[in-house]
């Protein structure tokens, strides 16, 4: 018999269950999967935006404001200047309209290297109760661009702030035919306390992420 | 991993006298159980969430089985595989197997407590396979040649100092001391070995039957670049992680950072799922996902089931007090503190471990801070039952208690014995009431006096009372 025979047959027998699970058993765990229940949660954010840009900055990102996605280039510009960073950048080719030149940055669209010091992406949402930015890894956004460069700028419009990770998941069911190969959680700069339990940004990802909340 | 269980009494009592050591587990203290504390009380109604995530993890082993027939057909429809191991051993060799498969000569690896279980650094080693643990405390622990002694913080027993004489002599770079500099020099030396691996090896904090995806938390980063760059991505986990729904992540994504780090939520939560998608030009083209068993079927419908429900967050342990004083080196296997000393002796063997559930004070500071409400004191308990059982307790043990149980069913012998017991005792105390060395009972009186009996038992003093009444 076949590990995976040996290994679901003794499950099921130190359950005291017959060796093939009856129809309506499968039934009851697959009604389950897809009616996927609400589980207890904290209450809602009330102010969907200013809890997003508090949870965020009490996790070391930076957030700007800018009133529409046309401005986007100059307040990245603006970030880079302010902070000494080069203005050479690798953005998702899903952000390649935006006029990033006028704005006196040299922005290649593709994934990210070794080497690419800035990396600009959108954001599918953003996550107030954490302060968090979900990133959907597709050909037009690929997952390094926010990973491999030591400045990750994330572009995020602000009608897209849900409450919980739950209205995501709805977000994303509602939206999207299935998962992308890859879902990613960012709340911060990459970060690591493994030596004398003092924490330290920029580990193997981004030493600083810096949100543009986009439109009111 | 080698399990030296057998030796915890000796091990401890080393690690009680390492200075070093109780410093590094003070700084640890301090952290995660304040931090814990602090994120916890962020949450108005903290009970339900705990009772929701005890429920989720108790629904997935309530239909352990078909949710991960689920998980395996929602997985293959994405294009991973699914491989089944019934030991670590196995698993090892499915991994070997995948290697050679794929022509891999280097491996990049994320955290995996898992794969510790398996030893598979060795595995792969043996087969002339380069391995490189990513994880910064992994790392460390890899170039000194040491296990984890915690399962979220490894290398918690480690100073600075030591890490900076390590870095200089395995990198050969001039010495830094500063943390920032130390985290630095091995991102460095790390990130030409991501972008030059052919495989990438990562756990899996939880496994979605839903959508067929496997989830990892982390705060480095180092997960992310092990699941997206090399080629080939496998997997490597107990069949116990399963939850249902993406809706359970989301309830127990409220926990697992919380009672692991303190934090909220961690840096990265990255779930996966199949491989590239046409048009993709990043991701791994090859996705496996092995499911390990290695004792956790033998823990299914008894009544240490309760243990599977475990999501590895490290609270008990940080809360433990034996853990505390002693740090995880000394349980002797990838499990340190109060889940150790249920999972270790079920895992390994009773025999191999027979110190880790008599390592506890039972004061339950695990029960009351597990997310999932895990009984630990209870199963530690019915862990010692089983070796009681087994007959695996020295004969000292088991005279004394057939001794204690025949008098205490003979009531009236047991009333003269107690009686010069208390009266025994009482003289042994003298004037100052206190014992100062107790015969047979050094290890209760060595560090402490034993506050002495008054001199009559309670049951006298109730029989007195109740003739006065």
């Amino acid at each position: 018999m076949s590990a995976r025979g040996k290994i679901l047959g003794s499950i099921r027998a130190a359950q005291g269950k017959p060796a093939e699970a009856a129809a309506e058993e499968r039934e009851r765990v697959r009604a389950h999967l897809a009616a996927r229940p609400a589980n207890a949660r904290p209450a809602p954010p009330r102010d969907l935006r200013a809890e997003f840009r508090s949870r965020a900055l009490a996790l070391s990102s930076t957030l700007d404001d800018i009133a529409a996605m046309s401005a986007a280039p100059q307040a990245v510009a603006a970030f880079l200047t302010r902070n000494a960073l080069p203005l050479t950048a690798v953005c998702w080719p899903e952000l390649d309209d935006l006029d990033w030149a006028a704005a006196g940055l040299h922005v290649a669209a593709r994934t990210a290297r070794d080497g690419d010091l800035v990396g600009i992406t959108g954001a599918y949402c953003g996550i107030a109760e954490t302060g968090t930015l979900m990133l959907l890894s597709t050909p037009r956004a690929p997952a390094t661009v926010s990973l491999v460069p030591e400045t990750h700028i994330a572009l995020l419009r602000a009608g897209r702030i849900v409450s919980g990770m739950e209205e995501a998941w709805k977000l994303l069911r509602s939206e999207m035919p299935a998962l992308p190969r890859a879902v990613n959680f960012v709340s911060g700069p990459s970060r690591t306390a493994d030596i004398e339990q003092t924490v330290t940004l920029g580990a193997h990802g981004p030493y600083r992420v810096h949100i543009v909340l986009v439109g009111s | 991993m080698q399990v030296t269980s057998m030796h915890f009494k000796a091990r401890a009592k080393e690690k009680l006298a390492d200075a070093k050591l109780q410093a590094a587990l003070r700084k640890l203290q301090g952290n995660f159980v304040k931090g814990r504390a602090d994120r916890v009380a962020e949450l108005d109604n903290f009970e339900a969430i705990r009772e929701a995530g005890a429920e989720i993890r108790e629904r997935a082993l309530a239909n352990l089985d078909l949710y991960l027939a689920e998980f395996e057909n929602n997985a293959t429809a994405r294009g991973a595989v699914v491989h089944w191991a019934e030991t670590a051993e196995q698993a090892n060799r499915i991994v070997c197997e995948l290697a050679a498969q794929y022509k891999a000569r280097k491996v990049v690896k994320s955290k995996s407590m898992v794969s510790e279980e398996c030893g598979l650094n060795d595995a792969l080693a043996a087969a002339g396979i380069e391995v490189i643990e990513t994880d910064l405390g992994e790392y460390i622990l890899q170039l000194a040649h040491e296990a984890p002694s915690h399962i979220v913080a490894p290398v918690v027993h480690k100073s600075r100092d030591e890490v900076s004489d390590l870095f200089e002599q395995k990198h050969g770079k001039p010495r830094k001391t500063g943390i920032a500099e130390l985290t630095r020099e091995a991102r460095e030396m790390l990130r030409p070995h991501f972008l030059g691996a052919d495989m990438g090896i990562s756990g899996a904090n939880f496994i979605i039957a839903e959508t067929g995806s496997t989830l990892i938390v982390t705060n480095e980063g180092n997960g992310r670049m092990v699941t997206t760059l090399p080629r080939v991505h496998v997997a490597i986990t107990g069949i116990e992680k399963v939850v249902p729904t993406l809706e359970d992540v989301a309830t127990l994504l409220r926990l697992l950072p919380r009672h692991g780090t303190g934090q909220t939520i961690t840096n990265y939560v990255s779930v996966t799922t199949g491989i590239r998608g046409a048009g993709e030009s990043e991701g791994p083209e090859h996705f496996h996902v092995i499911l390990m068993d290695a004792g956790r079927t033998r823990l299914i419908g008894s009544d240490l089931q309760p243990m599977l429900r475990c999501i590895r967050c490290g609270a008990c342990m940080n809360h433990c007090p034996v853990y505390q004083s002693i740090g995880g080196h000394a349980y002797g296997w990838v499990y340190p503190g109060p889940m150790g000393s249920v999972l270790t002796p079920l895992y390994v063997g009773l025999e191999n471990a027979l110190d880790l559930p008599n390592a506890a004070t039972l004061c339950n500071q695990c029960g009351v801070v597990c997310p999932v409400k895990i009984p630990l004191p209870d199963l530690i308990r019915k862990v010692r039952e089983r070796q009681f059982e087994r007959g695996l307790k020295p004969w000292w043990e088991r005279a004394g208690l057939a001794l204690w149980g025949w008098t205490a069913r003979h009531p009236a012998l047991y009333a003269i014995m107690t009686a010069i017991g208390a009266r025994a005792l009482a003289w042994m105390g003298g004037s100052g009431k206190l014992i100062h060395n107790l015969p047979l009972g050094g290890g209760w009186t060595g560090r402490r006096d034993l506050p002495a009996p008054q001199g009559k038992t309670f049951r006298e003093m109730y029989g007195r009372h109740w003739r006065r009444s």
